[in-house]
């Protein structure tokens, strides 16, 4: 197995001992929950297609850990809104949210998932941030894959660093209560 | 023999009399205008007619004219087509702006249950007898029917645009 070429994960700071290595919870924590986040593709439209080739071997987001694309809300971590989101289909957005179990983070890919884009109109929604909480948002008419992937590892930044409390901090829950989202 | 647009005219002035009026070849298309209370009659007419054999409803939509006389605010336009003689055919009913409600087709034509409903939602035309005049492709909670001239182009809650980029509000600065 010494000629393997599998690059690993540099470990947190920690000391290491004689037969020991110590470090903080968080920083296992975090790293673990980082490179095995797994996507749940909420794709629309034109975004939608530049994630497939996001997803496919040419630029191939299983680097990352998350090959396993999951199409049930409830196994997901990270949710990937990619394109025009109508109205009608914002309580639909919400409700996948909703039945994602936390942690649970969203990137917003592309401008009209960020912001509504160029449908300045009565039946887009303006951005899913005036329904879900948003972590990362990718600009671009649809972003380049490569831009999918740098905010997915802004993403992982932000879940590296992520206390483990966060998600009970009365912050939070501010947060989710601001959404009307229990 | 070719069905000729005297031949139609005739026919329903002959039926219809003052209830069908303005007719015109516009291009192509022969149109007509019909008194709203008249509609179904005329449809039905068109339809079952053995020379006529308008057996088709391509199209049925609304329109919105909101300068015109308050009797002559709003339109529905019905395209009918006879497959026979390749030949279409044009009508306008004009609604009050106030209550624009007209009789529905939709147990003549099936089809326009659908196209009746979207009239509906765009710009609240009733149709009296339609079976399930409801929403169909806006969401159910919006109040207004977005089609109607009045309705803003834009959307309210759209945060992220800068008016100065669209020329919309004068720069002070800028002499």
């Amino acid at each position: 197995m010494s000629d393997s070429n599998i690059t690993m994960v540099a470990p947190p700071e920690g000391v290491v001992g004689e037969g020991f290595f110590a470090t903080k919870l968080n920083d296992v924590v975090g790293l673990a929950r980082a490179n095995s986040l797994w996507p749940l593709p909420f794709a629309t439209s034109c975004c939608g297609i530049e994630f497939m080739a996001t997803m496919a071997s040419h630029y191939d987001l299983a680097r990352f850990g998350m090959e396993r694309v999951s199409f049930s809300p409830r196994q997901a971590d990270m949710l990937l809104v990619m394109g025009t989101i109508s109205k009608k289909m914002g309580p639909i957005l919400r409700q996948v949210y909703e039945q994602m179990a936390e942690p649970r983070w969203v990137i917003a890919v592309g401008a009209c998932a960020s912001s509504g884009g160029v449908f300045d109109t009565y039946s887009v929604l303006q951005g899913i941030d005036k329904v879900i909480p948003v972590d990362v948002y990718v600009p671009g008419c649809p972003p380049r894959p490569e831009q999918i992937v740098d905010g997915v590892m802004q993403l992982q930044e932000l879940v590296k660093n992520e206390s483990v409390r966060r998600r009970s901090s009365p912050e939070y829950q501010e947060l989710l209560a601001s959404y009307n989202i229990k | 023999m070719a069905l000729e647009t005297t031949q139609i005219q005739d026919k329903l002035v002959e039926t219809f009399g003052e209830s069908v009026f303005h007719f015109n070849q516009e291009k192509d298309l022969f149109s007509l205008e019909v008194a709203a209370d008249k509609i179904t009659a005329v449809i039905l007419f068109l339809k079952n007619d053995p020379t006529l054999r308008f057996h088709f409803l391509t199209d049925l939509c609304g329109v919105h004219y909101p300068d015109n006389v308050v009797e002559r605010q709003f339109a529905v336009v019905y395209h009918l087509h006879n497959w026979y003689e390749n030949k279409r055919i044009k009508i306008k009913a004009f609604l009050n702006g106030e209550k624009p409600e007209i009789k529905s087709v939709s147990n003549i034509f099936l089809c326009s249950n659908w196209m009746e409903r979207e009239t509906y939602d765009f710009y609240g035309i009733n149709f009296i007898g339609h079976p399930q005049l409801k929403r169909i492709l806006n969401m159910d909670e919006m109040i207004s029917h977005p089609m109607r001239k009045e309705f803003p182009m834009e959307d309210g809650g759209r945060t992220d645009k800068d008016d100065r980029f669209f020329g919309r509000t004068p720069q002070k600065d800028n002499k």
